[in-house]
C-alpha cells in the first residue's frame, strides 16, 4: 500500500513496465492493424503535436549544429574570430564605420568597436563556449543528482536524511560568490590543465557541483514513490539485490523526469556562464563568450548598440528554445503537469 | 606699471561679461589678444582652454554647480588621494605653497600661498624653513599659526585614522617614531616639524629632498585647528581657510560651499573665487552627468577625467559642441611594464624585441585613439616640466618594427619567439582592449601572449605587484598606468623604477623593473638643488629604463573635457591635467 499523501507524479503509462504495457489490451478498431504504443510513442506522439515545443527543439538542434561546425561557418561567412580589422573603425571615435555597427555582407553581425573584430564570427565561436559548458555541467548535475536522489529515496532512513540535509546546504549556497571566489583563487595551471580547458573545466565543476540538488530531490521524490509499488516489492521478494532493483527496476521509471529537468537545467546553466563571463570570471579573454560580449558592450550600447544586440539575441534566442523544448517535453512525459 | 593695467584688464573682462549677458550676439569690440581678459567670449573654440584661456571673465557672482559620478575618498585634506581632490580642495583650503593658476605648464609651477616665499633649504637640503603671511584666519576668524599647519602634518601622519592621503611626509620626515596626535597627543613629541614661533615652520628630514617644496605644496599642509578636529569624523565640518566655506554637506549625496568672509584676496595670489556659491551633488551617473553639462544643467565634471565614450561621441561629431572641448593631456601615462625576473625577459634583447614588435596604433586605439592620448615614447611626456621625449624604438607610424624585433630575438637565443603572460585589470576595459591589441601585433614576431585579467583591487598587492607570484605565473608584461603626485620626475618615476621600493610581499607600484645603476642617480636627483640640474637627471634615468627596454609605453593620456558655454576662466592646468577649479566663473545668474 502507498503510504498516506501518495501522490504519483509521473503518469501512468509511465509506471507501468513496458512489457505489461503491451498487454493492455488496446481498443480494436476494425480495419486497422493493432499496434502497441510504448510510453515513449505516446510521448512523442504528444510532442509532435506541440509546435511550439517543436519550433524549440529544431532551434536547439541548429544551435548544436551550429557549435560543432564553427569553424566551418566562419570560414564560409565570416574573418577568423580573433582577426582585428582597424580598417573598419572610424579612428576618433572607435566605433565601426558604416550603419548599425558595420552590419554587412562581408561582417554580418557589425565589427566590435575599437578592434573590428568580426562580431558574427565571435558570436558563432561563443556558442561553442556556452552549449560546451552548459551541457557538460548539466551532465554532471544529472548524474551527480540521479546517483544521490534515487539512493536517498530508495533506502531512506539516516542515509535520506544525511543526503537530503546536505542537498539543503548545496541549495542555500551563494552560487555566485561561491564560483566568484573559486575562479579569483584557482591558479593558472592545475589538475594538469591551463588555458581554457582549465576555466571551462572549473566552471563546469562549479556549476554542476552546486546545482545538482535541483535534480537530486526530484528523482528522491519519485524514488520515494517508486519503491513502494508493487514491481519493486516483488523484485525484493524474488530475491533481486538492491543494485539490481536500483539499476532495472527504478532507474528506467525516473528518465523521464530525469530528462525533463536536465532539459530545464541546461538554459540556467546557460545563462550562468553567461553571468560569470558578464563579470569577468568565467573563460579568458579573448576566447569569444557571449557573456563577456556583453560586458564589453555596456561601455559602448548608447554608440555602438549593436555590440549589444547580437550576443543578447544569442543568448535569449538559446534560453528560451530550451525552455520552450523542455516544456514541451515535460508537457508530453507528464501531461497531468500542465 | 602693472598694477594699472591689471586693473584695466579687470574692468574690460567686465565689460565684455556684461555684454555678454545682454545680447550673446557677436561681439564686435574689444577683441584683443587671447590674454588680458577681453577676449572674443562668443565665439568659441576647441581647445581654446590648452595653454590658454577659454572665456576669460575677472566677473564675480552667480552659482557654480559641479558633479562627481563617484565620491570623494573623504573631503578631509589628510585622507584623499585623487587629482581632481587636490584640485577641489583648494577652493576650501590653503596650503604653504601651491600650484599656480595658470594653463599648462605653467600651472605646474609652485608659488607661495599660506606661506610668504617657496621653502628655504640648509645646505644639504634635509631641512626647510617656511614663514607664513601674517593675518591670514580660519573661517571664525582667528589667525592661522604655525601650529595649525603643524598640527595638521601631525595627524595626516596617522594611517590608521586616515588610510587614504599620501605617505609622503611619513616617508620622508624624521619622525622618531611619531605617530600621530591621536596616538600621542603631546605635539611636541613631533620634532620633526619645528613651530619656533606663530608664523615659522621647520622641517627635518631623514635624507635630503631638494623637491620639498612639492611636499609643502601637498593638502596635507592646509590648516587644521586643533579645537575642531573630530578625527575620523571632520570631513563632515572642514574648517575653511580658503576663499569658500561649507554650507551645507550630507556626505555621500550632495553639499554647498558660500563665500568665506575671512578670505582675504590680497594675500592669496592662486585664486580668483567668481562665484558666489558652489554646489556640488556626489555619486551622479556619469551618463547623465554629460547629458547635464550638454542641456546647460551643470557646469564642471569635478572628475576631470573626461566625457563618457557616448558623449564623446557626439562632441566629436557636432562642432557646436566640439567648439565648447578641450582635448588635453591628463598626467597619465599609460604603459605596460617588462618584468626582468621573468625568463626570457630577463634578458635584455628579448624586451626590446617586445617594444620593437608593439603596434603602440593598437595600445592608443585601446585607450580611444587620438582623442584618448598621444603615442608615448617613453615615460615622461611633455605635462611634466623638464621632461624631454624621446624615442628609442622608432617604426613608421607607431606600427611597430618586426624585421628589427626578430633580429633581436636571435640575440636573445630565441629566432622562433617565446610565450609569457599579460596581465590587466580585470575592471579596466582600456587595459582588456591593451591586452588583446598587444596578443596580436607581438604574434607578428612569434611571441604568444595569454591573457589574464586581475581584480584591479589587488592587483599591485596580490599579483603583479607581488614579485614572486609574477615569476610563478609567468606574468611578463603587466598593463599599467601611472600618473604623478606631482609633476617632476621624482613625483613620476621615483615610485615606479625605483627597485629598492620592491617590497616582496606584494603592494609594489614598481611592477618589476631592477636596475642597479639608477639607485645613485635616483639618490643624486634628490638631492641636487638645482632644478634644471634634477631635470636633466631624471630624464636621463627615463632614458636609461627607456635602453634597458623595461617599459612599453603607450599612451600619453587625454581627457576630452567639455566646457558648457556659461563657464568662464576655463583652463587645463599642468598641475592636474584638468580644467583649473580655483579659476572658474559662470555667467549665470
Amino acid at each position: 500500500m502507498p503510504p498516506p499523501g501518495y501522490c504519483p507524479a509521473v503518469t501512468a503509462p509511465l509506471d507501468v513496465p513496458e512489457t505489461t504495457a503491451q498487454a493492455v489490451a488496446p481498443v480494436l478498431v476494425p480495419g486497422e492493424a493493432v499496434a502497441g504504443r510504448s510510453p515513449w510513442r505516446i510521448a512523442w506522439t504528444r510532442l509532435r503535436r506541440d509546435k511550439v515545443a517543436l519550433a524549440g527543439g529544431v532551434v536547439v538542434v541548429l544551435l548544436v549544429l551550429v557549435a560543432l561546425a564553427a569553424p566551418l561557418i566562419v570560414g564560409l561567412l565570416g574573418h577568423p574570430p580573433q582577426e582585428f580589422h582597424y580598417e573598419k573603425i572610424d579612428p576618433d571615435l572607435q566605433v565601426p564605420t558604416g550603419s548599425f555597427g558595420g552590419v554587412s555582407g562581408d561582417f554580418l553581425f557589425g565589427a566590435e568597436p575599437v578592434n573590428g573584430r568580426d562580431l558574427f564570427s565571435r558570436v558563432v565561436y561563443g556558442s561553442r563556449i556556452s552549449l560546451l559548458i552548459a551541457f557538460l555541467a548539466t551532465l554532471l548535475s544529472a548524474l551527480l543528482g540521479t546517483f544521490f536522489g534515487v539512493v536517498a529515496g530508495y533506502f531512506g532512513g539516516w542515509v535520506d536524511t544525511a543526503i537530503s540535509r546536505t542537498m539543503d546546504v548545496f541549495l542555500a549556497f551563494p552560487l555566485l560568490l561561491f564560483a566568484i571566489a573559486l575562479a579569483g583563487v584557482v591558479p593558472d595551471r592545475a589538475f594538469g590543465l591551463s588555458g581554457d580547458a582549465l576555466r571551462i573545466t572549473l566552471i563546469v565543476f562549479i556549476v554542476g557541483f552546486v546545482n545538482w540538488p535541483y535534480v537530486g530531490r526530484i528523482v528522491r521524490g519519485q524514488a520515494l514513490s517508486l519503491r513502494e509499488r508493487e514491481f519493486v516489492d516483488a523484485a525484493r521478494s524474488m530475491g533481486a539485490s538492491n543494485r539490481r532493483i536500483l539499476l532495472t527496476e527504478m532507474l528506467p521509471n525516473l528518465v523521464a523526469p530525469i530528462l525533463v529537468y536536465t532539459t530545464l537545467l541546461i538554459p540556467t546553466n546557460i545563462l550562468f556562464e553567461a553571468a560569470l563571463s558578464f563579470l569577468g570570471v568565467g573563460v579568458r579573454p579573448p576566447t569569444p563568450t557571449w557573456g563577456g560580449m556583453l560586458s564589453d558592450a555596456t561601455r559602448w550600447y548608447q554608440i555602438a548598440p549593436h555590440f549589444m544586440l547580437f550576443p543578447g539575441l544569442a543568448i535569449f534566442i538559446t534560453v528560451l528554445a530550451f525552455n520552450l523544448f523542455g516544456d514541451g517535453l515535460r508537457d508530453a512525459l507528464d501531461p497531468r503537469s500542465r | 606699471m602693472r598694477r594699472t593695467r591689471r586693473l584695466a584688464a579687470v574692468a574690460l573682462g567686465a565689460v565684455a561679461a556684461m555684454a555678454l549677458g545682454a545680447c550673446g550676439g557677436p561681439s564686435t569690440g574689444g577683441s584683443g589678444g587671447g590674454t588680458g581678459g577681453g577676449g572674443d567670449t562668443a565665439k568659441a573654440e576647441a581647445n581654446a582652454g590648452i595653454g590658454g584661456i577659454a572665456n576669460p571673465s575677472d566677473a564675480k557672482g552667480g552659482t557654480l554647480r559641479m558633479a562627481n559620478s563617484s565620491d570623494w575618498d573623504s573631503l578631509d585634506p589628510a585622507d584623499t588621494y585623487y587629482a581632481y581632490a587636490w584640485n577641489f580642495a583648494r577652493l576650501y583650503g590653503r596650503s604653504l605653497v601651491g600650484f599656480k593658476a595658470a594653463p599648462g605648464k605653467e600651472g605646474a609651477e609652485l608659488v607661495p600661498d599660506l606661506a610668504e616665499s617657496l621653502g628655504t633649504p640648509n645646505a644639504d637640503a634635509t631641512q626647510w624653513t617656511y614663514r607664513l603671511k601674517p593675518g591670514i584666519k580660519f573661517e571664525d576668524g582667528s589667525v592661522i599659526t604655525s601650529r595649525d599647519v603643524k598640527y595638521a602634518i601631525a595627524r595626516s601622519l596617522d594611517k590608521d585614522t586616515f588610510p587614504n592621503g599620501p605617505t609622503y611626509f611619513n616617508d620622508y620626515l624624521d619622525l622618531q617614531g611619531y605617530e600621530g596626535p591621536y596616538k600621542n597627543p603631546n605635539l611636541d613629541a613631533f620634532t620633526a616639524v619645528e613651530t619656533p614661533d606663530d608664523r615659522t615652520l621647520v622641517f627635518k628630514l631623514r635624507t635630503a629632498f631638494a623637491g620639498f617644496d612639492y611636499l609643502a605644496g601637498l593638502i596635507n599642509t592646509i590648516p587644521v585647528p586643533q579645537a575642531a578636529d573630530t578625527g575620523a569624523r571632520y570631513k563632515e565640518k572642514v574648517v575653511s581657510s580658503g576663499p569658500y566655506k561649507f554650507e551645507t554637506n550630507e556626505l555621500g549625496k550632495r553639499f554647498t560651499m558660500v563665500r568665506n568672509p575671512n578670505w582675504d584676496a590680497s594675500t592669496d595670489p592662486i585664486r580668483k573665487a567668481l562665484p558666489d556659491r558652489i554646489e556640488v551633488a556626489v555619486n551622479a551617473n556619469a551618463d547623465d552627468v554629460d547629458n547635464r553639462l550638454f542641456s546647460g544643467d551643470l557646469d564642471v565634471a569635478i572628475e576631470g577625467t573626461g566625457v563618457q565614450p557616448a558623449a564623446q561621441g557626439r562632441v566629436l561629431a557636432d562642432q557646436a559642441l566640439k567648439a565648447n572641448s578641450d582635448n588635453g593631456l591628463a598626467g597619465f601615462t599609460w604603459f605596460t611594464v617588462l618584468d626582468d625576473s621573468v625568463a626570457p625577459l630577463d634578458n635584455v634583447h628579448c624586451r626590446r624585441a617586445v617594444l620593437l614588435a608593439a603596434d603602440r596604433t593598437g595600445y592608443q586605439r585601446a585607450y580611444g585613439g587620438a582623442t584618448g592620448g598621444d603615442l608615448a615614447t617613453n615615460l615622461m611626456g611633455t605635462n611634466i616640466p623638464g621632461a624631454q621625449q624621446f624615442d628609442l624604438y622608432p617604426s613608421s607610424g607607431g606600427t611597430g618594427d618586426v624585421a628589427k624585433a626578430k633580429d633581436e630575438l636571435n640575440q636573445c637565443g630565441q629566432p622562433n619567439g617565446f610565450t609569457t603572460s599579460i596581465s590587466f585589470r580585470a575592471e579596466r576595459p582600456k587595459e582588456k582592449a591593451a591586452a588583446e591589441a598587444l596578443q596580436q601585433s607581438l604574434a607578428r614576431a612569434g611571441i604568444q601572449l595569454e591573457i589574464k585579467p586581475f581584480p584591479a583591487g589587488d592587483y599591485a598587492k596580490l599579483y603583479a605587484g607581488k614579485p614572486d607570484y609574477s615569476v610563478a605565473n609567468k606574468l611578463g608584461l603587466k598593463v599599467y598606468g601611472w600618473q604623478a603626485d606631482w609633476p617632476d620626475g621624482f613625483g613620476f618615476l621615483a615610485q615606479v623604477v625605483d627597485r629598492r621600493v620592491i617590497k616582496a610581499g606584494g603592494g609594489n607600484t614598481n611592477l618589476g623593473i631592477r636596475i642597479p645603476e639608477l639607485d645613485a642617480r635616483i639618490d643624486q636627483a634628490l638631492g641636487e638643488t638645482d632644478k634644471a640640474k634634477r631635470d636633466a637627471i631624471w630624464t636621463g634615468i627615463d632614458r636609461t629604463v627607456m635602453e634597458n627596454a623595461s617599459v612599453l609605453p603607450g599612451v600619453w593620456a587625454k581627457g576630452l573635457l567639455y566646457r558648457p558655454p556659461n563657464l568662464t576662466n576655463v583652463f587645463v592646468t599642468g598641475a592636474w591635467g584638468m580644467y583649473e577649479y580655483t579659476a572658474l566663473g559662470t555667467t549665470r545668474r
